[in-house]
């Protein structure tokens, strides 16, 4: 008699453990989804709240009513209505991008060579890149102001890109990067005849694609969002960004709040298209870095 | 295709010199195999001569150039290393055709190129694919080809096997031996695994801190080693070095038992060296007696570990009726299979 062999028994086994789990759930269980829950709430009602804002009329405004008791679209069409407002749109557009493309090639450039090649001073340049992340941005603005005016800059889109043009964040995430770039793909590339540059850009740059799909995110975001530089450097309204821009709807004696919520509620939605897109390099980005560092 | 020559090569980092003037001749279209432990320099040489490490002295010739300010790009050698070094992103066909980037080949020569060396590396079918979707055998063809499509004057292989299991390993290891006697080229090839080196090489080059120990055939490699280090790494199990004195009437063991041996020398401490597969359980001409300690069957033979006056040997046994862990053996090698070593030097007396 042949023996049953145990194998088949242990698959179903196996297969008996994959139905899902029915059992009610622990407190512990109930503790942690109720935690996620208000954390959840509180993320989301900023923004329902801007977007409840945004179809009020300006005398609700000040009512906490998150549903307004007589929705309009009549911000919106006064938003897009209003010639300037596509002015600092594209205003935006132009700076988030092009600071997003300078620090994909800088922040990587400087990583991958702060990584990949031994020279003296190495460490050096790493550290002193690093320790400009413990200065604030509030010290660093007045520097940045008398050196706009000395090149003269003031008012005009370089004035307000050159400070993020190259970032110690970026420099730092891509270095960490490229250390997961074994040295062997580098070398193989050497004895196959490339130039260094073109190791950097043809064999490197394509294996970091999550870490560059994070940063440009990032980065893109902190140009978009960003509020106190372009503020400072800006003098035209012609010159605005959106948060600039937004900050002055209304006049003197009050704040137009139903319209700077309406403008934010219409300058989110690139960054949610970029941010649904991506966010998964995001996540896999910064966990990635963790583990690096 | 293109010899390849050494002088005196050394390299320091620091004030801690790794390599002590290393030299080496390869004949066109030769198969060399450096092997030794970890550590011993092997990977570094072959790196110098890549050009991927600076040299602190000495000089690198290929085909009769000297080389040593050369960029590797520049030194007409391709490489193939352990970790494949292949790229994940490409798929089989740019990885392969990635070494002709630099090339001025006209694009059809290219393609022609690509799809012979995709030809014989059994690979036409797998041009599309991207590395992921490969077994580690056939990333490592990959590599070979990215290397072979060059068409270099000499191939270097560092470790390239040791990432692949032992089916693998054995399979690969014939189809490169086969892949050099069809094209021809010099090849070096770094392994820290003495099968590796026996089973490919045409010589052997035996490394240990820095200094070549033998440079030689595997059968001289095997059977004539040149000093006890050598003796020891190459053959498996390893060869059995037991201390006695040397005189006029031959070597006295441990134990007082002398074999007789016709060396010529002065009397001095030597060590015997015997293989396990010429030791052997011999009741008429012995040279050792002991306990056995251990038995490993292998089949069609049983390697047995005995204990004598002069320490722990391993024999061999017939694998049908092999003695029993208790049973006392006389244990008997034939002559011209005994190696004498210097005790102090421990370099080879025979």
């Amino acid at each position: 008699m042949v023996a049953t062999p145990d194998i088949p028994r242990a698959s179903s086994a196996a297969l008996l453990s994959s139905k899902p789990d029915k059992r009610p759930p622990n407190m512990g269980q109930i503790i942690r989804w109720l935690l996620l829950f208000i954390g959840g709430v509180l993320m989301i009602m900023p923004i329902a709240y801007m977007i409840s804002t945004s179809l009020k009329w300006p005398h609700e405004v000040y009512n906490v009513n998150l549903i307004p008791e007589e929705p309009t679209i009549e911000n919106y069409t006064y938003v897009l209505e209003d010639g300037r407002f596509y002015m600092w749109f594209v205003n935006s557009i132009i700076i988030a991008t092009i600071t997003t493309i300078s620090n994909l090639l800088f922040d990587s450039l400087v990583g991958y060579t702060l990584c990949k090649f031994r020279f003296p001073g190495r460490t050096i340049i790493f550290i002193a890149i690093l320790s400009t992340l413990m200065i604030p941005t509030e010290m660093l603005v007045i520097p940045w102001y008398l050196m706009s005016q000395s090149f003269g800059w003031l008012d005009s889109y370089w004035g307000i890109m050159f400070p993020g043009m190259m970032t110690a964040f970026g420099t730092f995430l891509m270095k960490q990067f490229f250390e997961s770039v074994p040295d062997d793909f580098i070398e193989a590339a050497r004895i196959d005849g490339l130039n260094e540059l073109q190791i950097w850009w043809t064999v490197a740059m394509p294996l970091v694609k999550p870490a560059l799909a994070a940063l440009a995110i990032f980065v893109f975001l902190g140009n978009w969002t960003a509020f106190l530089w372009p503020l400072i450097v800006t003098n035209s309204v012609d010159m605005y960004t959106i948060p600039v821009g937004l900050s002055g709807f209304g006049d003197e004696a009050d704040v137009a709040w139903e319209l700077i919520m309406t403008g934010a509620a219409i300058s989110t939605i690139p960054t949610l298209i970029v941010f649904l897109i991506f966010q998964r390099f995001i996540i896999r980005g910064v966990v990635m870095a963790g583990l690096k560092g | 295709m293109a010899n390849l020559a050494l002088h005196n090569l050394t390299k320091s980092y620091g004030n801690t010199e790794v390599l002590h003037g290393i030299s080496l001749a390869v004949d066109d279209g030769e198969f060399v195999v450096f092997v030794g432990p970890s550590g011993c320099g092997k990977s570094t040489t072959l790196r110098m001569i890549a050009g991927l490490e600076e040299t602190t002295s000495g000089i690198i010739e290929i085909g009769g150039r000297e080389v040593n300010n050369l960029e590797p790009k520049e030194r007409d050698i391709a490489m193939v290393f352990q970790n494949y070094a292949i790229y994940p992103h490409m798929s089989v066909k740019k990885n392969i055709a990635f070494g002709l980037r630099s090339s001025k080949m006209p694009k059809p020569d290219k393609e022609k190129r690509i799809l012979d060396v995709a030809g014989i590396l059994d690979m036409v079918d797998l041009l599309e694919r991207k590395p992921s979707q490969l077994s580690g055998g056939q990333r490592q063809r990959v590599a070979i080809g990215r290397a072979m499509v060059r068409d270099p004057a000499v191939f270097l292989f560092d470790e390239p096997l040791s990432n692949l299991d032992a089916q693998l390993r054995t399979q690969m290891r014939l189809e490169i031996k086969k892949l050099h006697q069809r094209v021809g080229n010099t090849i070096i090839f770094v392994t820290h695994d003495q099968v590796e080196a026996m089973t490919m090489a045409d010589r052997i080059v035996i490394m240990k801190d820095g200094h070549i120990q033998q440079v030689g055939t595997p059968e001289e490699v095997f059977h004539r080693p040149a000093n006890t280090f050598v003796a020891g790494f190459i053959g498996a199990p390893s060869m059995n070095l037991l201390p006695g004195q040397l005189d006029a009437g031959g070597i006295t063991l441990a134990g007082g038992r002398i074999v007789p041996h016709p060396l010529q020398a002065p009397a001095s401490d030597v060590l015997l060296g015997v293989r396990p597969d010429d030791l052997h359980p011999d009741e008429a001409n012995p040279i050792l007696s002991g306990k056995v300690t251990v038995r490993e069957p292998l089949g069609s033979e049983t390697l047995i570990y005995v204990e004598t006056p002069s320490g722990e040997v391993i024999a061999k046994a017939d694998g049908r009726t092999p003695p029993q862990v208790g049973e006392t053996v006389n244990l008997g090698a034939a002559m011209e299979n005994l190696h004498v070593f210097d005790a102090q030097t421990q370099q080879a007396l025979t």
